[in-house]
């Protein structure tokens, strides 16, 4: 009944659990058989996860949106002197989620900021002590790839020194955003002031080695190849065979909207989001976790995706800003009710986590 | 072997979306290969006045009220010479059920029409039909056989919603009934007059009464083969008195699918990017729809420099082309005019 005849050899390598080569990635992407993708994805998910659909009953805090790193994919980082551009003081950001927590549930914060022009490490490091003290029951995942880097430079540290402060400060796990495109002929033109993608890979390899977990990205949709997608799921593969401590895989298709680059690039495609969805699910064949990020993917999208290969849906979010800023045009924030609707229409078991994918509770029928 | 209703409630509700856009997507491949299609027609609302005050809409209006309009002829063909003009090949005029017009006034605008340009008047729907005829004191037949022989061509397949009286009398009780609506479509079938067939689902209708929709549909289209093409919307909830959430994406795909698989008898399976938006409009092509249905040239838009106009049917294109398809302009009888 899945049998695709033009990509039989793919579907059998991927029955049997046979790990797929960077050709056959790349024949993926040009397979428009898009059920047949979802297909293979979902039974792959069905055996990696079963039926439970993660998801963080969390508040984000964008500590700046002022930054140096003028990626040209970004409507959200801007001018310390711009129009907008805000540094919350750490009671600032104690504030936000002050409110946050009028919701009673709310477990976790995303911590994901700008790199700010004259911070220095210790201005974010105290923030995340601060939040850290005054909420010390909710958990913290927070920092790219990109910031650490920076943090790195601008304070002389090592990148495990770096990460060693974090970690005491209460940092329990990093998020997944700055990967890009792990390419540097990318990075190069899209992003060139901030961390190469060896850098960043650097960043997760020497966090996992000191226990702490990381998440991975890919922000798709602008100037990449299809080779490029491919090699940068590999590299991250590759890792993760290293180290094991990825935990979930998040697709960003770019959001043309108020950045520079979207000028010139168009938005991508829903067929794309989900292809690209499947895909990353059948060659990350070493990650547990996929991710349809609704901020991004938007609510329906998000929700078909559970049946391409995703098993983790975010998150209650409130107050998204990075990607609102680039026209995301989804709510900027969902409740735990809807996510536990939709997913539950699904025919899934929706369970709220932690940033380390410990079941905080789960809602069987 | 034909899906009987029972499977089809069961697939409706506890069906893996995946698998049964696996299926509908076979079957569509089979029928169409790699083509889908769209046309490029105009919806000319020639009022906005109605007596049935659907609970679902946010169009009408009272008669009295001061946003209340009826068109003119020399502002339809206006419309229809813009249409034209844009390269539209098909005409959707639909209306409130305006009193007392008679049926001499649809008569002339549809003649007056005819007389002057060569396109497909695809229009009025079974509701308005029947208003016609009673208000005309004919029978349907007589009434279509009027309207045929004024210029009409073909029946567009609005106001089906759910064909379940349970359901119509809660969200329309003014319109008319399942009975009636499949009388119009049999009538019309009858004198050579095609038309399509529409669901509208999100009216908090069970699946069971979505299939017997379907069914009644199927069993309509197995004496007459006059459904052309079979197309499914989601009930909007926004500014109308149901109120009520939306359906989901993964709700409709999977209707989307169920409505390839269980109209084995109707051709074309028609995807809705104007109720799901144009990004799962997209979608639906890989869970068994052959065609987008229409551009729908907006009137800012034909109104428009003609490059407005391009961008639209270019933005189909490229739709259909991102979901690996081939797209093709088509007619009213799915006669193809042009490959992209």
């Amino acid at each position: 009944m899945y049998c695709n005849a033009e990509y039989q050899d793919i579907e059998e390598k991927i029955l049997s659990g046979k790990r797929l080569s960077k050709e056959d990635g790349l024949r993926l992407f040009d397979c428009n058989d898009l059920s047949w993708l979802g297909n293979m994805a979902d039974i792959v998910r069905k055996c990696k996860c079963g039926d439970i659909v993660y998801y963080n009953v969390n508040c984000h805090v964008n500590l700046t949106n002022m930054c140096t790193s003028k990626c040209k994919f970004c409507a959200f980082g801007r001018d310390k002197d711009a129009k907008g551009a805000y540094a919350m003081s750490p009671e600032e950001a104690i504030a936000v989620v002050e409110d946050a927590m009028q919701d009673p549930d709310l477990a976790g914060l995303h911590v994901v900021s700008g790199l700010h022009p004259e911070w220095h490490f210790d201005d974010y490091l105290y923030r995340l002590q601060a939040l850290h003290d005054r909420f010390p029951s909710l958990y913290l995942k927070g920092f790219t790839g990109v910031e650490i880097t920076h943090f790195a430079k601008i304070s002389g540290l090592s990148v495990a020194e770096v990460l060693s402060k974090l970690k005491n400060a209460g940092l329990q796990a990093i998020a997944g955003g700055g990967a890009e495109i792990l390419c540097d002929r990318v990075r190069q033109e899209l992003c060139p002031e901030k961390a190469t993608a060896k850098e960043w890979l650097e960043v997760a390899r020497v966090a996992h080695g000191m226990g702490i977990k990381s998440n991975a990205s890919m922000l798709y949709g602008h100037i990449e190849t299809m080779e490029e997608r491919v090699d940068h799921l590999l590299k991250l593969r590759e890792l993760q065979d290293e180290t094991g401590g990825f935990q979930t895989f998040i697709c960003f298709p770019f959001l043309p909207k108020n950045t520079e680059l979207g000028k010139q690039v168009q938005q991508t495609s829903m067929w794309d989001d989900l292809k690209t969805m499947a895909i990353s699910r059948l060659m990350l064949d070493n990650f547990t976790n996929i991710k349809a990020y609704w901020v991004m993917l938007t609510v329906p999208v998000a929700q078909l995706a559970l049946s391409f290969g995703a098993n983790d849906i975010d998150g209650t979010v409130h107050k998204e800003t990075i990607l609102h800023d680039a026209g995301a045009t989804s709510p900027t924030a969902l409740s735990e009710d809807y996510i536990i609707r939709i997913v539950r229409e699904a025919g899934r078991i929706p369970a709220s986590c932690d940033c380390n994918f410990n079941i905080i509770r789960r809602f069987d029928q | 072997m034909r899906m009987n209703d029972k499977e089809a409630a069961e697939l409706l509700s506890q069906g893996d979306p995946i698998e049964l856009g696996r299926l509908a997507d076979a079957e569509r491949a089979k029928r169409f290969d790699d083509t889908v299609t769209f046309i490029v027609d105009r919806n000319i609302n020639y009022t906005n006045v109605c007596k049935n005050e659907c609970k679902f809409c946010a169009f009408f209006r009272r008669k009295e009220h001061k946003d209340a309009y009826l068109l003119t002829y020399d502002q339809i063909l206006d419309k229809v010479q813009e249409t034209v003009d844009a390269g539209g090949t098909q005409l959707m005029i639909q209306g409130g059920l305006y009193p007392d017009l008679g049926l001499a006034y649809y008569e002339k605008m549809l003649s007056l029409i005819k007389s002057r340009y060569d396109i497909t008047i695809h229009s009025f729907t079974a509701t308005e039909i029947q208003y016609f005829a009673q208000q005309e004191g004919i029978s349907v037949l007589e009434c279509l056989k009027r309207l045929q022989a004024a210029g009409l061509d073909s029946l567009p397949g609005g106001g089906a919603e759910i064909l379940v009286d349970e359901i119509r009398k809660k969200v329309s009780p003014k319109k008319i009934m399942t009975d009636d609506w499949l009388h119009v479509m049999e009538c019309a079938h009858s004198i050579g007059m095609e038309s399509t067939a529409t669901m509208v689902i999100g009216f908090g209708e069970t699946m069971a009464q979505r299939v017997e929709h379907m069914e009644r549909i199927r069993q309509l289209q197995d004496r007459t083969g006059g459904f052309r093409a079979f197309i499914t919307w989601t009930f909007q909830p926004g500014n109308t008195e149901l109120g009520g959430e939306k359906t989901s994406g993964w709700d409709y795909m999977r209707t989307l699918a169920m409505t390839r698989l269980y109209m084995d008898n109707v051709a074309h399976i028609q995807g809705s990017w104007v109720t799901q938006g144009e990004r799962i409009g997209q979608l639906t092509l890989g869970f068994g729809a052959d065609d987008l249905g229409s551009i729908m040239l907006e009137e800012n838009v034909v109104r428009a420099a003609g490059t407005a106009y391009d961008m639209s049917i270019n933005k189909m294109a490229q739709l259909i082309r991102g979901a690996g398809k081939r797209p093709a302009q088509r007619d009213t009888e799915y006669n193809i005019i042009k490959h992209f």
